[in-house]
């Protein structure tokens, strides 16, 4: 008999995160009131973060399969074939509330969690990504903030050894009080060698390996599930703290133990520790799992049961093992310093038995603490539709000349260089396209295969039309990735948004949904990972509706590949796709006239497709090599960062009658590139589009040290430059 | 030419200098820090960059006194070459191979770049592929690498021609702004006096190849190779 020995009071029940329903549901479950134990376990296994109760439903929309997909969503990290007997295991996952309260150890663990996540499988972390926004510059927590997630992901990663090779970052005062830090892993392992959660085998032993366990992070998870206040800082304790040597170290014994044949089943503790991993484990294999904390190795004295099943220490495996390897195992953790402790067994009873100093201090049945988590299908509003904005009807407060030089030098469209050379991108001897570009580039092993890696979404799109901002981000991605001469493969996708309790916010998340799914299923770039953050809000102040999606793709061939620089003068620069000067929601409309309205940019995904095929296939025919995808601020804004990269000016004599330059130039048209060839090859090129009805013009030639506009005063590449580079630096020592 | 590359607990270069010392036609194998003895014949010891032991304690304070550097001090003593780079360096100084101490970039931030070094002299195993204040384009990625030492060293260092690399522009000048970390003089390595071991913090490792940033960094690697006639 299970003895109860603290009473659980309807307060107690709303500490942890369960409304009053959920834990009728529970108490009927069991049959019985819960231990105190049970009540910590159940509610970290139904909240928001760990169960997708608001989510489950409207995920399973999402396209997940292709022929090159080996493992979708629902193990640690999603897994592509990439040819050769490789393959590429990558996810991206959120860690936005701990990072607000803890910026530095935030970001850390953030990326420590999803390097783990990676490395599980089995595959050696490559590339790590991110994506991050922050609230408005002039808020006063804000440089704060940057500083120590920046210094924190680049503290971590650096240390682990994995080069950061690319992300997105910016800024909004709608993520003021709700800063968003996601992480992005890529791994590479063999196919034959990929290790999954599933436990097999009754009586076989769990193992835990890592470091040991503490009172850090306990209910993170939960705290991760409800919207912030202004008493959020108070919840610092629950922020775990990162040690990337203890990683390090973990990745080889992990690695080592994964080649003697020894592991059966393995599973990191993320949110929700060792509950979490033991549970998957059992429930994915049909076993039932038995612990004995008495075993677990614990850092401090007098840990209950309790705070060891909600602990979210960092750096720690559970592993199921092939009976009789333990000596094997032990040695091998034992060489790189790392605990390894036998802590219980699995069984043929689909229990979750948790003994503690000689007491069952808890006995669930261990397949419904998932299956039988809460569902729900929230009620949600459609966003109202806004109206399209007239290029006309948009009047220039400056001139075309003078908004560019505002935009390169402003918080979003600045060089991020303050931000990426903290970071260690070169490590590894494999970056061939650096932070920077459309994408980051890393070469497979010795090549010549690559793979193409971005991080991607435009929220003010997504709040503005979230069907139609889902698509874009997508499609951006699929871009970038195109952009550099990569075929893009599929997508982990970071889903923050605000309250699913809110109708107009679970609308958001519905509506980037589809979007999402249209765009994957039309561009065959499926979805294979993903992590859901919800509840991203303030004193009932949502985010933006932010779904990152982060993409991976193959380059044959890393030599044939195409980057955003001018390289030579006297190139044609061309223009490819339709342009009609789309000003809603662009960053000319919110930068320059300072109007945040309309519609964003319809995407049309077989335009899309159509476009950026034809371009990757004139990057891989050796054709071009400077190519740079149509985005934020638009043609004028590409080719300024076209010049910065290459040092090389331009001129642009050619434009299109019938709209104003403003809207020719900084319109944000989606399916659109900018290539500059030799003005040989451009009449081919313009004749092979021509012939399958893809819109290519020619604007200019590159050459100078300016980027002259039609009709506007020339700007030098050193003064674009010194813009561009000056304002993140100067903002962060304060002169901005 | 044989090589042993120590790898510490938290050593994350090892492949990288692996990779670069097998392409210009050394033998190039990883050696365990808790080793007692150095393989049979190592011509070149190298300590890779990383974090050794997470540098939670000074930089290269722990990895200085592991086991496998008393092999490593008698190897140099025998005037065996020894190159330590980045965490190496660090190691170097924290071992006694070498004077001064790496201390926390100025900025108090890590910082990765592609980096100009001016070679100082290349009448050294290490350089001699290269030409004597040649501008070299390599890479650095390092929280503490501001070469720091007393000034009675500085100028022993000076006045001996021990610094091996400075910090320079893309024309070979030594200019403060080249000089991102701080370091004294601009230092970015030095010799022992005999001249057989190094330390530097920039990573020449991994500018070995054009896709990846360029070639400049191949030079070192075919000095130390061209040294020994019996490559293999």
């Amino acid at each position: 008999m299970i003895r109860n020995d603290v009473a659980i009071t309807p307060e107690l029940v709303k500490e942890h995160g369960l409304k009053p329903d959920e834990y009728e549901r529970f108490v009927n479950l069991i049959g019985r009131e819960p231990t105190i134990t049970e009540l910590g376990i159940v509610s970290a296994m139904w909240n928001e973060h760990c169960s997708y109760k608001s989510s489950r439903i409207h995920l399973r929309g999402l396209p997940t399969k292709a022929p090159w997909v080996i493992q979708g969503p629902g193990e640690n990290a999603g897994v592509i074939d990439i040819g050769d007997g490789l393959a590429c295991i990558f996810k991206m996952e959120s860690h936005n509330h701990p990072s607000f309260i803890e910026p530095y150890q935030g970001a850390a663990t953030g990326v420590g969690g999803i390097l783990r996540d990676v490395f599980t499988m089995g595959a050696r972390p490559i590339a790590a990504l991110n994506f991050l926004r922050f609230g408005e510059p002039d808020h006063p927590k804000t440089p704060h903030l940057v500083s120590g997630v920046v210094a924190g992901i680049g503290g971590y990663g650096n240390s682990f050894g994995v080069p950061t090779v690319g992300g997105s970052f910016g800024f909004d005062k709608r993520y003021n009080g709700n800063i968003l830090v996601n992480a992005m892993a890529v791994g590479l392992a063999r196919t034959d060698e990929i290790w999954y959660a599933k436990a097999t085998g009754v009586g076989n032993p769990i193992v835990y390996l890592g470091s040991k366990t503490g009172r850090d992070g306990i209910h993170g998870a939960t705290m991760a599930s409800a919207e912030f206040d202004d008493a959020s800082e108070e919840k610092r304790p629950t922020v775990q703290v990162g040690d990337p040597f203890a990683e390090k170290l973990l990745l080889e014994a992990c690695l080592e133990l994964m080649k003697s044949g020894a592991v059966i089943a393995i599973q990191d503790m993320g949110a929700a520790g060792l509950t979490s991993s033991a549970v998957e484990m059992g429930a994915k294999g049909n076993l039932g799992i038995e612990l004995d904390l008495d075993k677990v190795p614990c850092r401090e004295e007098g840990m209950t049961a309790y705070e060891m099943m909600l602990s979210e220490s960092q750096e720690r495996m559970l592993m199921v093992l092939k009976p009789g390897m333990e000596k094997e195992a032990q040695a091998i953790f034992h060489k790189w310093g790392l605990d390894f402790a036998v802590i219980g067994k699995t069984t043929d009873t689909l229990r979750f038995v948790i003994k503690h100093q000689g007491e069952v201090k808890a006995d669930l049945p261990i397949k419904e603490l998932g299956d039988e988590a809460p569902l729900y299908d929230r009620p949600w509003v459609e966003s109202p539709k806004q109206p399209v904005i007239a290029p006309d009807s948009v009047k220039a407060p400056m001139s075309e000349a003078e908004a560019l030089l505002k935009l390169v030098g402003s918080p979003d469209q600045c060089s991020k260089r303050w931000v990426w050379e903290q970071y260690d991108h070169l490590i590894l001897g494999n970056t061939v396209q650096t932070p920077g570009g459309d994408a980051a580039i890393v070469r497979v092993e010795d090549g010549p295969k690559g793979l193409a890696l971005t991080t991607d979404v435009t929220p003010r799109y997504c709040e503005a039309d979230p069907f139609e901002g889902g698509k874009q981000a997508v499609a951006e991605a699929w871009r970038n990735i195109t952009a550099v001469g990569g075929l893009p493969l599929a997508i982990t996708d970071n889903l923050n948004f605000a309250s699913p309790e809110r109708p107009e916010s679970m609308g958001q998340f519905v509506g980037c949904l589809k979007g999402i799914g249209e765009a994957c299923r039309v561009l065959d770039f499926p979805v294979v990972s993903g992590n859901v953050s919800l509840y991203n809000e303030t004193n009932g102040q949502g985010i933006l509706p932010t779904p990152a999606i982060g993409g991976v793709g193959l380059v044959d061939d890393v030599t044939v590949n195409a980057s955003v620089a001018f390289k030579r003068e006297g190139e044609a620069i061309i223009l490819i796709g339709a342009t009609q000067g789309w000003l809603g929601q662009s960053i000319y409309l919110r930068d320059v006239c300072g109007r945040e309205e309309g519609a964003p940019p319809p995407v049309d995904l077989a335009t899309e497709k159509r476009n950026g095929d034809f371009v990757r296939q004139l990057i891989r025919s050796g054709q071009v090599t400077t190519v740079h995808d149509l985005s934020d601020g638009g043609i004028a804004l590409a080719l300024a960062e076209m010049a910065m990269a290459g040092g090389v000016g331009a001129e642009i004599t050619a434009f299109p009658e019938g709209f104003p330059l403003h809207a020719f130039l900084f319109g944000e048209d989606q399916a659109r590139y900018l290539i500059a060839v030799d003005e040989d090859v451009a009449a081919d090129i313009l004749y092979e589009a021509g012939a399958v009805g893809i819109p290519a013009v020619t604007l200019g030639l590159t050459g100078g040290d300016a980027l002259i506009l039609p009709g506007q005063q020339a700007i030098s590449v050193k003064q674009l430059k010194a813009a561009h580079e000056a304002w993140l630096p100067n903002y962060m020592t304060g002169k901005a | 030419m044989k090589s042993a590359v120590i790898v510490f607990p938290g050593s994350n270069r090892e492949g990288d200098v692996l990779r670069a010392l097998k392409s210009a036609g050394s033998q190039a194998e990883k050696v365990w820090h808790a080793e007692t003895e150095l393989p049979q014949g190592t011509d070149l010891v190298v300590l890779p960059g990383g974090f050794s032991y997470g540098d939670y304690l000074r930089c290269g304070a722990i990895a200085g006194r592991a086991t496998i550097m008393d092999a490593v001090r008698a190897h140099a003593a025998r005037g065996g070459l020894v190159l330590g780079i980045c965490n190496g360096f660090q190691i170097l100084c924290e071992s006694g191979l070498l004077p001064g101490i790496l201390m926390r970039n100025a900025n108090l931030k890590f910082i990765c770049h592609r980096q100009f070094l001016r070679v100082e002299r290349n009448d050294t195993a290490f350089t001699k592929a290269y030409a004597k204040h040649q501008a070299i384009d390599v890479c650095v990625a390092h929280g503490e690498g501001n070469y720091t030492a007393d000034e009675e060293t500085l100028k022993r260092l000076e006045g001996e021609g021990l610094v091996a690399f400075r910090y320079a522009d893309a024309q070979g000048h030594i200019t403060q702004d080249a000089n991102r970390n701080g370091s004294m003089n601009s230092i970015a390595g030095i010799y022992s006096t005999k001249l057989n071991v190094l330390g530097m913090m920039p990573h020449p490792e991994n500018l070995i190849e054009d896709l990846v940033g360029g070639t400049d960094g191949r030079g070192l690697f075919e000095s130390l190779v061209s040294s020994f006639p019996r490559a293999a």
